[in-house]
């Protein structure tokens, strides 16, 4: 048998390989992230895959459908006996530093509560970043999975208009965005540069190897995570949060004297608050209030006191307007059961959130 | 080796194959191998160590040469030409300090040129010393085996290496309190020792053929080979390089292919399996039986990925300037007995170790007058003590070379003693003992990997414990 000739091999393994980059755009729509292991093979994630450190069996990616098809919830049939209660917020929601157990979702089952004559069953869809815009896209899809009730927890850090595409999940998704942005109408610019339009070549194979790769390490990660039932990096030390600060009374660039709700996305909040007819109740979460250097001039690291009382107020007034289930909880958890940041509590204050949240889903079941 | 590191060698064995011919492939091959071994050096905290250590190799290399060759053997053109080739090298290397801003061939900035040519005249000078001194002594080859082992010994041994790392430290001005064993991360030392060695003994025993320097250094730092093997025999790699090469069609699409299967063996598979390999933090987080199992065998096929998928490479960018490097593997996870396996897993250190040290020591230990299977137990159990120790030097690895030691000779006495006693021709009976062998043999080697893949005995008993449920 002849042996090919070099040539023609190396001809037709290039041209192979451009047709097979430019056919691999029309995969563009096929939502490759919905296949998963977990919930099959792998049990499904108590929260949504997040983090960088290989230790933790865990990576962050920008593809919330293979997010989703990650998460326990997907995987979850609901019992007729399950009040089925979604958590929405910040990484302290998600539960940095914290076990799947002890987190505020945690708890909330650990609590064994019933709500409308039917058993809790919490689920933390709380994902790091802190920004309104991805909250939304998250509460948009978790209407997809029948709960009876959305907890959206939420702090002053949320808000800025300016952070809302700051978000990395934001700012690669922009079919979500745009879809959002659309189906809410919300006063945000689909073609934001801050979001990634990817173009042409951006969508080849040889683009979006990285991204691919992405969601086969998610699959293999189940295998650690279903092995360990570990699924973030617990360093033993940490630097704790700040308590000392500068005389700096900024928050942002806005300045004390304007008005602070202009600067603010309480149009999105609406949005989501709005969006289904099942109950929602909203929470000013927790946050830490220093005593240390200049606390009279900032509560912690994030907030001046100016801006955050009037942040509150705003808030409380909304709320009441909109007769929407409220509670601020801003001040619930003393200073020392905060970690390593402003609004990341340790187990103990998870308790103490818990004990509030939980009663105030008992109370509003069945409200809306 | 880098992705970067492989195509950069790809290209220049592509380069190196299509156009140079006789000496001046010969002459190319030695100048990329000095490179790559510079090159290919990881990063080290100390001090312009980077650049030492390689050229620490290579004073070595053309040491061995010096006194394994004939008196006035560097007299020749062809190694004169070497010699400056090594030099110039070297040279060259140091030089990129002045030429770019960042460091190219070296992780960290080469030390100043006078210093390198100050090596380079010392080297030279203690090379000349020691050769003369050489010609008079002839213990001279012992005690250069003696030193060799010496270095590994060190590198291998974390105790010692951190102690070598803190002397060396305080010598320069270096706080010691970050010291650590990692310090003296020498590139394919163990490959080029064994080498050395290997042509050291066969100068004792008078069967090493008359190699000139370029071949020889060539040989032991060969850049496909450098960092993971195979380790080839000096002879059989002289004859391919002397032979006239050119790099055909056939001959690229050969290499190419086992290039491809390397690269998906080693980027694709072995990186993969590496996310859920058993190592340290796994071994304590771990909570059922099953799962244990399933990161042990990701472990056992990561390594063989891994490791072949390199010798893969290796094989393939050596084949594009005619070097036929030895298979390292032959399907080992195939193999009905423990025998075999290791007659298919890492196959040139084991050849190695058979040549220089199994053989050597039986016809040593028949001189006593003990029980044949006592020696055979003795032989095993040195034999894979000393494979497991070239590894590294701490407990784990001499428990793996005990396991092995002990499997090796159970297997040979259960073989023997089955051989007397049965005697099955059914084809089908045959072939499920050939599958429960296989399968035998498999997890026993996986078991094996319990050792190799942890630091300490203790983690690698309670994960044995809970692999059979007993924790």
């Amino acid at each position: 048998m002849s042996s090919p000739r070099l040539l023609p091999v190396l001809l037709k393994a290039t041209l192979l390989l451009v047709i097979f980059n430019f056919l691999f755009i029309l995969t563009n729509n096929v939502p490759f992230g919905k296949s998963s292991l977990y919930n099959k093979i792998f049990p499904g994630r108590e929260r949504f895959p997040f983090g960088e450190n290989q230790r933790g069996y865990n990576l962050s990616l920008f593809n919330l459908d293979a997010m989703f098809a990650a998460h326990v919830l997907v995987g979850a049939p609901k019992a007729d006996d399950e009040y089925r209660v979604i958590l929405i917020g910040d990484s302290s929601v998600w539960g940095t530093l914290l076990t799947p157990e002890q987190n505020l979702a945690g708890q909330l089952n650990l609590q064994n509560i019933s709500a409308c004559n039917k058993n809790v069953r919490a689920y933390n869809l709380g994902y790091p970043y802190i920004s309104l815009l991805q909250e939304l896209m998250i509460l948009d899809e978790a209407l997809n999975y029948q709960p009876d009730m959305i907890v959206w927890l939420t702090t002053l850090e949320s808000f800025p208009k300016e952070k809302q595409f700051g978000a990395p999940l934001v700012a690669n998704s922009p079919d979500r965005v745009k879809q959002l942005i659309a189906k809410y109408q919300l006063p945000l610019d689909p073609d934001d540069p801050a979001i990634n339009h990817p173009t042409t070549w951006d969508q080849t194979f040889m683009q979006q190897r990285k991204n691919l790769a992405n969601l086969i390490r998610l699959q293999l990660y189940g295998v650690p995570w279903s092995a360990t039932g570990i699924d973030q990096f617990y360093p033993a030390t940490y630097e704790r949060a700040q308590t000392d600060f500068d005389a700096d009374d900024s928050f942002y660039d806005i300045k004390q004297n304007e008005p602070l709700r202009d600067q603010l996305s309480l149009d999105i909040l609406d949005a989501g608050l709005h969006a289904t007819d099942i109950p929602i109740v909203l929470v000013n979460e927790p946050i830490l209030v220093s005593n240390g250097v200049n606390s009279d001039i900032r509560y912690n690291f994030f907030y001046p006191r100016w801006a955050y009382d009037e942040y509150r107020v705003m808030l409380s007034e909304y709320t009441a307007q909109q007769n929407i289930p409220y509670l601020d909880l801003w001040d619930l958890v003393p200073m020392d059961e905060f970690t390593n940041s402003g609004v990341h509590l340790t187990p103990f204050g998870e308790s103490l959130l818990a004990e509030k949240v939980g009663a105030a889903i008992q109370t509003t079941c069945g409200t809306k | 080796m880098g992705l970067t590191q492989i195509f950069a060698s790809i290209l220049t064995a592509l380069l190196v194959g299509a156009w140079m011919r006789g000496t001046r492939r010969v002459f190319s091959l030695l100048a990329l191998s000095i490179l790559a071994v510079f090159w290919f050096q990881p990063a080290v905290p100390l001090r312009s160590f980077d650049f030492w250590i390689p050229s620490l190799s290579i004073l070595l290399v053309v040491l061995v040469w010096f006194i394994t060759s004939n008196a006035g053997a560097w007299k020749s053109r062809q190694n004169i030409i070497g010699l400056a080739v090594i030099a110039g090298v070297m040279t060259l290397v140091g030089l990129t300090r002045y030429i770019f801003p960042d460091p190219v061939l070296t992780t960290t900035t080469p030390p100043r040129l006078i210093l390198v040519v100050g090596f380079i005249v010392l080297a030279s000078v203690a090379i000349t010393a020691f050769t003369t001194l050489s010609r008079r002594l002839a213990l001279t080859l012992s005690f250069t085996i003696i030193v060799l082992l010496a270095i590994l010994v060190i590198l291998k041994s974390p105790l010692l290496s951190l102690q070598l790392s803190i002397f060396l430290r305080e010598l320069t001005g270096r706080p010691t309190d970050t010291a650590s064993a990692l310090d003296l991360r020498w590139l394919g030392f163990s490959y080029i020792s064994f080498r050395l060695i290997h042509v050291l003994r066969d100068k004792q025993t008078g069967r090493l053929p008359e190699l000139s320097l370029p071949e020889f250094t060539t040989y032991v730092v060969f850049f496909p080979s450098l960092s993971a093997g195979p380790i080839d025999r000096a002879e059989r790699f002289a004859s391919d390089l002397r032979k006239e090469f050119h790099l055909t069609q056939d001959e690229t699409l050969l290499a190419g292919q086992r290039i491809v299967i390397g690269l998906f063996k080693k980027f694709v598979i072995a990186d993969a399996l590496a996310l859920i390999a058993l190592n340290d933090t796994l071994a304590t987080q771990v909570r059922t039986t099953g799962w244990m199992w399933i990161v042990l065998y990701a472990y056992t096929f990561q390594i063989y990925f891994d490791f072949s998928g390199y010798t893969d490479i290796a094989i393939g960018i050596a084949r594009l300037v005619g070097i036929k490097l030895p298979e390292n593997f032959n399907s080992p996870y195939t193999k009905p007995n423990i025998t075999q396996f290791w007659n298919s897993w890492h196959i040139t250190l084991t050849q190695w170790i058979r040549s220089y040290f199994f053989n050597p020591f039986n016809r040593w230990i028949r001189g006593y007058n003990i029980p044949a299977w006592t020696m055979l137990l003795l032989g095993q159990l040195a034999t894979m003590f000393l494979i497991g120790l070239w590894h590294g030097i701490t407990l784990n690895f001499i428990l793996w070379g005990a396991w092995h030691g002990l499997g090796l000779f159970l297997q040979n006495r259960w073989s023997d003693f089955a051989k007397k006693r049965f005697n099955i021709n059914n084809p089908r009976a045959q072939k499920a003992l050939h599958i429960g062998g296989v399968l035998l043999t498999f997890h026993f080697a996986a078991l094996g990997w319990v050792f190799f893949a942890l630091s300490s005995p203790v983690l690698s008993f309670n994960v044995i414990m809970k692999l059979f449920g007993l924790t």
